[in-house]
């Protein structure tokens, strides 16, 4: 199996005529997923490899079965494309658009909540299930995808786009292929947290190990910790954690916008201490990722 | 984006809040004449963008104006964790019975904005969760119904407070609330608001953070009324020249991102991205010894532009002996694009790619393009089988010799 999404998986892009959306339309239908539409108000009727574009999502969840949605619109623009979205009854939202005001974030997060909406980013390259569908750029070109991303048994989530492909391309080449990997977005509001999707990996029978990649900054490591030992997860976690010369400049940002050290919670040293603490293995680079994994499943 | 108190407390008083008399001195002469309008002792306060200003001797009190000159210009002096002060505020000495602690911030796990309040202020806030959690209220704000000043009261009202103290504080929390709706701010605190021997309240010091994102939306109604310019960098210190031409980078076009250029004393310039790629490759720069002479975020596809203008800058570094270019792999970023830009940019400081370019790690889209290109220039590059921090090693080995 696979989290989130399969070969089944239909969805949208909104925003779709953009210069970076037209690329990752082509990427996704070549890497087989289902795009069944997109949306860019004014341009209705036109097409983008051959994928029908309409002015709004109703129009298009009249006639189809619409799963999910990828939003890549300009920031301003990213919370009204969100409530479309949800309002029109989709249920897994990704938003790649990065740069979107937290009040703004929190709003879509409120309202997905209420109407039981998935939301994967915002500031994210979006979710790939190998061999069956990606949503989003994550991997880019098909060819470049299919050479990082194998399909397997290990869980992937990541604060970082580019690393979720190191990642997994590093798993791949020491044999362990990928269930599902998730871009999980830079922000310091983001849809679903490592301790979020947890309880989804777990209840896959067809994931063995979870990989996160993480940073200074923000909660989510202390929810990861808290969650692994409240609920004895079956699954074996490695954590890489970049961005440790962090501690030593408090207030400053880097990275992502939610990679911030502020307060001694927000440290490398304090989450590493954390996530050891629930059991969790800590790699002190990327290239032992996968003999700890190894290692976690004997 | 961090508001120097005095700005701060400017933006609260247009939500209404009260504030101890005073205002701003550039020179001991301005505190002199402050502190004889006030009339009474006075607290003087250097105003840098960091916390512990009291510890590091940026405040101090006068009963007389000839104290408060003196002391003003004694601050004006003082460095505080390597920031000058950009003026000192002066304001008028309370008689402060009892502190509180009022904030409002995002919580991550719960994804809404919240407010903070406790009786035990002055002290940081984080060190009262932990040893007296009884003494704090937390109450989590709607961001889809509109916030009404109950919600304030019912936080206050929680901590046991009642009677006239109960009406005061809900009106500091409500004005704190719309303040943070206001501007946008992602932290917004009072630390201490002091309850006077009269019964009143005032604030004593404030913190308010601004999102970055939401800058361009408040620039004309406020930014600007503060003198606040729209390229003025405000993250934990000020920026070095270095810094300011790294960022003046990233307008040379649209094409991609090079962002968040930071100094460093190294001999390693590095051209690095992007977001968590730089984090890691920085990490194992420092783990295998090496010395940093900066820190880059390049990514998003940049133009060949954009890598030789970056490229140059960090070369023009003094101290620079070589740069290493490494990235994760990359799938919207062109490695033939950046590889061309790099060596571009060394060409054009006047050097041999072959020798200051310590390691080229770019693998992903496009690398075949690149490889052949830096093959021809004699530069040493790798594939995906060498890890990050493998390039990052052999980086620092060439450089120690």
């Amino acid at each position: 199996m696979s989290i989130l999404i399969d070969e089944n998986t239909t969805f949208i892009i909104q925003g779709i005529t953009g210069r970076e959306a037209v690329n990752m339309t082509r990427e996704c239908l070549d890497y087989g997923s289902k795009v069944v539409g997109g949306v860019t108000p004014g341009r209705g009727g036109r097409d983008v490899y051959g994928v029908p574009v309409y002015d709004t999502i109703k129009e298009i969840v009249a006639k189809e079965r619409v799963d999910g949605s990828v939003i890549t619109v300009p920031a301003p623009f990213t919370r009204d494309a969100a409530f479309e979205a949800i309002e029109n009854g989709i249920k897994l939202l990704v938003i790649v658009t990065e740069r979107v005001p937290r009040y703004e974030m929190a709003q879509v997060l409120e309202l997905a909540r209420l109407r039981g909406t998935r939301v994967i980013g915002p500031n994210c390259l979006g979710m790939i299930s190998p061999g069956k569908s990606k949503m989003g750029g994550i991997g880019g070109p098909a060819a470049n995808t299919k050479q990082a991303y194998k399909p397997g048994r290990i869980g992937v989530m990541s604060r970082s786009g580019g690393m979720t492909t190191e990642i997994a391309n590093s798993l791949t080449a020491a044999g362990f292929g990928q269930s599902t990997a998730v871009s999980i977005g830079g922000d310091p509001l983001i849809g679903s947290t490592y301790a979020e999707l947890m309880p989804l990996f777990e209840a896959d029978d067809e994931t063995d190990a979870i990989v996160i990649y993480t940073e200074p900054g923000g909660p989510m490591d202390a929810q990861l910790s808290l969650w692994v030992k409240e609920n004895k997860s079956r699954l074996p976690i490695v954590a890489f954690m970049a961005g440790k010369f962090m501690d030593k400049m408090p207030g400053m940002r880097f990275g992502h916008a939610g990679t911030i050290v502020e307060g001694k919670a927000d440290t490398a040293a304090e989450k590493l201490e954390r996530l050891k603490e629930a059991g969790i293995s800590v790699a002190e680079e990327i290239s032992q990722i996968p003999d700890l994994v190894r290692e976690r499943l004997s | 984006m961090r508001f120097y108190e005095y700005e701060a407390k400017a933006l609260l008083r247009k939500q209404g809040v009260r504030l101890p008399d005073g205002g701003t001195a550039e020179k001991p002469a301005d505190a002199g004449k402050i502190a004889r309008d006030i009339g009474g002792a006075v607290v003087l306060k250097s105003q840098v963008l960091s916390g512990g200003r009291m510890k590091a001797g940026g405040v101090k009190f006068a009963d007389t104006p000839a104290e408060a000159e003196t002391a003003c210009a004694e601050i004006l002096k003082l460095p505080i964790k390597d920031q000058m002060p950009v003026n000192v505020l002066v304001e008028a000495k309370a008689a402060v019975a009892k502190e509180y602690y009022l904030g409002v911030t995002f919580d991550g796990v719960a994804k809404l904005p919240v407010m903070i309040i406790s009786d035990m202020g002055g002290i940081d806030i984080e060190e009262v969760a932990e040893t007296h959690p009884e003494h704090i209220a937390k109450v989590h704000l709607s961001t889809l119904h509109p916030f009404s000043d109950y919600q304030a009261k019912e936080a206050v009202a929680s901590l046991g407070i009642t009677g006239g103290e109960l009406n005061q504080l809900t009106r500091v929390l409500a004005q704190l609330v719309r303040t943070f709706l206001a501007y946008n701010l992602t932290l917004a605190e009072i630390n201490p608001l002091g309850k006077l021997e009269d019964g009143s309240f005032v604030v004593l010091d404030c913190h308010l953070d601004m999102e970055e994102e939401a800058r361009e939306r408040h620039q004309k109604s406020v930014l600007d009324e503060l003198g606040i310019g729209a390229d003025e960098m405000r993250q934990g210190r000020p920026p070095t020249e270095f810094e300011k031409r790294g960022a003046r980078v990233d307008n040379v076009d649209h094409r991609g991102v090079a962002g968040r250029v930071v100094e460093f004393e190294g001999n390693l310039g590095l051209v690095i991205g992007a977001g968590g790629g730089s984090l890691t490759i920085f990490d194992a720069v420092q783990r295998f010894g090496g010395k940093p002479a900066n820190y880059c975020e390049i990514g998003g596809n940049p133009s060949v532009l954009k890598a030789c203008e970056l490229t140059k800058v960090i070369l023009s570094k003094p101290g620079v002996d070589k740069i290493a270019v490494i990235m994760n792999v990359v799938s919207n970023t062109r490695v033939d694009i950046v590889a061309r830009g790099v060596v571009k940019g060394v060409v054009e400081s006047g050097f041999d790619p072959a020798e200051k370019i310590a390691v080229f790690r770019i693998p992903g889209a496009w690398e075949g393009e690149g490889f052949k290109l830096l093959e021809k220039y004699g530069v040493h590059y790798c594939d995906r089988t060498v890890s990050m921090s493998e390039a990052a090693r052999r980086a620092v080995e060439k450089i120690a010799g």
